[in-house]
């Protein structure tokens, strides 16, 4: 995906393949500017203007294929919202505040096929909230979002979310602004549900221990690039691309004294390195590095790092 | 030895549901701290943990008198500072300063960086010339990881965590005694709140620094705590030497929040 600048073209996403499975949670990792929110946005269809795309996506379910790449506006209006929806960090800046959280889910429920009734869209509404754990659900239908806690806003969300009955769920950031007690139940809200609804889960984060969590498998990001894919455990427990084992040892954990940061900052979009991003800030890096952007490396058939010492 | 900082019964109330059209301080007020109570020796960092809207923010704020208390005391090297006005206030004032959490919003974006950096010495050290206190911003602006051409150009040009140094800086540069940082790496990327981290430390032990950390974070906390209060609804529910509270907590509030800090798995 690239963007047009001031300073010319820029490649926010490059080079990214991945796979999410029916009720499979795929967990995207990177720090600001890594280019996971942009890739979420392509999917979603609400790229910037001007945005140049590449390559294809498919959202597959029961018998039909759907080509995301290239979809009419006019189609999008189904898939989004439809077949893939998404939820914020911030669920107060994603609510109207003026409408009433039922209303506001209704509007999502009438906007997709099938047509129903409106007794049918209020009884589908307080059905969403019910799913998303909301408590007295008929009640919070007829409140405002400032009514609503923070916790309490992003199950409402969720209920949005899933009120078209999507194949495939983004989060993007969905607990960053939440308190670590309602994070945990919101994690375990989401985590039951695509068990449940066999939803495919694409888990934005830039927080590792929250990934490892929610997602069966990880995508660590940086600079536009996936730079090691594969089992969530694994990845966590032994990463073999040195921004991962960095990032992993810059995370705060309970235990003091084990934290070492990455030194430096992450490159300017406009200003890569030729070879690999990562390697101004590699403490193991060699003279190849500058050479060439490294291939992802296969460690084993679910496992790949880009990096030459892979 | 004699405490740093005494702080009892702090209190702070706020009117509920204020505003343009409200009745004249009829209604039912929000406690925000209901009755603190610490002392904070020197070289130490008390860090103070607690969610949203447990009022952390209010009491560091009022620690340095930047939000009035209703009642309560605060003894800073044995002065009582909610005595003090006008020059006495402000002379006890430069010994603390605040690092935000906010390096974007807390930065002057019209100001430059030298500026920003020198400002306090304009207010603290008016006997300083123009040349002296460029010498001092420099000086501290290299001591955080920033070189001298930083000087003058503005905030926007700066990524967060060059930002948050900035603000370190500024805190910095009147030398004081006592550090309040209100979750000063938590609007950071990780790789580089941990530098700012580590920077921190680095300075508490070069310039003898006491810091009173606020956090929402008991990992973030658990880097650079020697004590921790873990507060809830104005009050401190448990308080204590950082490797008990982590540890072995007593509180079942604070044992919660422990147990909802999601962990990494082991290698």
């Amino acid at each position: 995906m690239e963007l047009p600048t001031g300073a010319g073209w820029v490649r926010p996403v490059s080079e990214v393949s991945a796979r999410i499975n029916a009720g499979e949670s795929l967990g995207l990792v990177g720090e600001s500017g890594s280019g996971k929110t942009m890739l979420s946005l392509a999917l979603m269809g609400l790229l910037p203007p001007g945005a140049r795309v590449r390559g294809e996506a498919t959202l597959a379910f029961e018998s039909t294929a759907i080509q995301l790449t290239g979809l009419a506006e006019r189609d999008w209006c189904d898939v989004r919202g439809g077949k893939i929806a998404m939820i914020f960090q911030e669920p107060m800046t994603s609510l109207n505040p003026v409408l009433r959280i039922g209303a506001q889910i209704e509007e999502a429920i009438r906007a997709h096929p099938p047509q129903r009734n409106s007794g049918e869209v209020k009884r589908k509404a307080i059905d969403s909230l019910r799913l998303a754990a909301i408590p007295e659900p008929e009640i919070r239908a007829e409140q405002f979002p400032h009514q609503l806690s923070g916790g309490l806003r992003q199950r409402a969300m969720i209920a949005m979310a899933l009120s078209a009955g999507p194949r495939l769920l983004i989060a993007d950031e969905p607990t960053t602004a939440l308190d670590v007690t309602v994070q945990k139940q919101i994690l375990d809200l989401l985590d039951r549900l695509r068990r449940e609804l066999k939803l495919g889960l694409l888990f934005i984060t830039h927080d590792l221990a929250v990934v490892a969590e929610v997602a069966d498998r990880v995508a660590v990001m940086y600079a536009g690039r996936i730079v090691e894919e594969g089992p969530a455990h694994e990845v966590l427990a032994k990463p073999r691309h040195p921004y991962t084992q960095g990032l992993l040892k810059a995370s705060p954990t309970r235990k003091r004294g084990a934290l070492t940061p990455i030194p430096g900052t992450a490159p300017q979009l406009a200003a890569l390195p030729p070879g690999c991003a990562f390697e101004p800030r590699c403490e193991l890096r060699r003279e190849e590095c500058t050479a060439a952007v490294p291939a992802l490396r296969v460690i084993d058939p679910a496992h790949a790092a880009r990096c030459i010492l892979v | 030895m004699e405490p740093l900082l005494a702080v009892r019964d702090l209190r702070k109330t706020f009117p509920r549901g204020g505003g343009l059209f409200a009745q004249d301080s009829q209604g039912a007020r929000f406690t925000a701290v209901a009755g603190v109570s610490f002392d904070v020796s020197r070289g130490e960092t008390f860090a103070i943990v607690g969610e949203s809207g447990c009022g952390k923010t209010t009491l560091a704020r009022m620690l340095l008198r930047l939000i009035e208390p209703d009642g309560g005391a605060i003894q800073f090297q044995n002065r009582d500072l909610l005595a003090l006005r006008g020059r006495e206030l402000r002379s006890e004032r430069r010994r603390m300063q605040m690092v935000f959490q906010d390096p974007f919003a807390s930065l002057n974006p019209r100001m430059r960086v030298g500026e920003i950096v020198a400002e306090p010495l304009a207010i603290h050290e008016r006997a300083l010339s123009t040349r002296q206190r460029l010498a001092r911003a420099t000086a501290i602006l290299e001591r955080v990881g920033l070189n001298r051409d930083a000087l003058g150009r503005y905030p926007h040009e700066f990524s967060g965590g060059q930002r948050q140094r900035i603000g370190i800086a500024r805190a910095l540069i009147l030398q004081p005694g006592l550090i309040v940082a209100d979750e000063p790496v938590s609007a950071l990327d990780v790789s580089v709140g941990a530098q700012v981290l580590l920077l921190l430390q680095e300075l508490q032990r070069e310039f003898a620094l006491t810091y009173i950390f606020i956090s929402h974070s008991l990992p973030v906390v658990a880097q650079l705590a020697t004590r921790i209060a873990v507060m809830r609804a104005g009050q401190f529910v448990e308080t204590g030497p950082a490797e008990e509270i982590l540890g072995q907590p007593k509180n079942p509030y604070t044992r919660e929040l422990l147990a909802a800090v999601p962990e990494l798995p082991r290698a």
